[in-house]
């Protein structure tokens, strides 16, 4: 039972794949990996995308929250697509749904950043 | 009602231990056929309960035991996850949404929303340095328990 983090960067956008389960005990990596990655610059904005996101709790929602007032803070903006329902309803019960975007895929995420990048 | 079946663990406040948790608790519920989304509320529940204990009531300090027990008298889940940790000083404002006692560690403040939402029933006792305890109760309407 572990995460893996995986980084693709596309033009000024850092696309960010969480494969397995997002918890209290994984919530670091993904928030160091993440975080380097956004300061090492060259990234305006983010896709988190959660097609592999098995499970996710609130302590997964606070490092969401984190990295997105980090990207908002430089001017950038995070987007999520192709989360699970069951990740999905956690965002909406904690109000972060209508922060944050959501696409259907990667594709429609990246398309929809085009728009205001 | 008589109780149908049981379980006890007992682990260190270890935060590896929260996947043990609910990967535990969904195994032994599993005999109910529940759906899907019953099963991840679950799992959800038990991990926001066993992070509670761990970060909030031992300060991650592996010493610490977290105590989970698991009923299931007909269709329904009693779930009692406690600690013998710090204790919660003001429960009322504990369990208000986006209220968390460590901003610095990024919590998001909604366990306790998450748990009250997640469960049928959810109720939460806490004294200061004897620790907390939760309980919390869910019915698992599956086509096993319709049909027994």
């Amino acid at each position: 039972m572990s995460l893996q983090v995986e980084l693709e960067q596309q033009r000024n956008v850092l696309i960010v794949r969480l494969r397995g389960e997002l918890d209290h005990h994984t919530a670091d990596i993904v928030r160091f990996k993440m975080e380097d990655a956004i300061l090492r610059g060259r990234c305006d904005h983010v896709v988190l995308s959660l097609r592999d996101l098995q499970f996710m709790d609130s302590s997964g929602l606070g490092v969401v929250l984190g990295r997105y007032k980090l990207v908002k803070g430089r001017g950038g903006r995070m987007v999520v697509c192709d989360a699970h329902d069951n990740v999905k309803r956690l965002f909406e019960l904690s109000g972060l749904f209508k922060i944050l975007s959501f696409y259907d895929n990667e594709r429609s995420a990246l398309a929809g950043l085009e728009v205001v990048s | 009602m008589s109780i149908d079946n049981c379980m006890k663990l007992s682990f260190a406040a270890r935060s590896e231990n929260e996947a043990f948790a609910r990967v535990a608790v969904a195994a032994f519920v599993s005999q109910l056929d529940p759906t899907l989304d019953q099963i991840n509320d679950i799992k959800t529940v038990v991990s926001e309960a066993v992070t509670n204990s761990i970060i909030h009531g031992y300060d991650n300090d592996p010493e610490g035991l977290v105590h989970l027990e698991v009923e299931i008298a007909g269709d329904m889940v009693s779930i009692v996850i406690r600690d013998e940790g710090r204790g919660i000083e003001d429960l009322e404002i504990a369990r208000q949404p986006l209220f968390t006692s460590r901003p610095e560690l990024e919590r998001s403040g909604m366990g306790f929303t998450i748990m009250e939402n997640f469960m049928d029933e959810f109720e939460a006792t806490s004294a200061p340095h004897k620790g907390t305890s939760l309980r919390m109760k869910k019915r698992i309407e599956s086509k096993k328990a319709l049909f027994n």
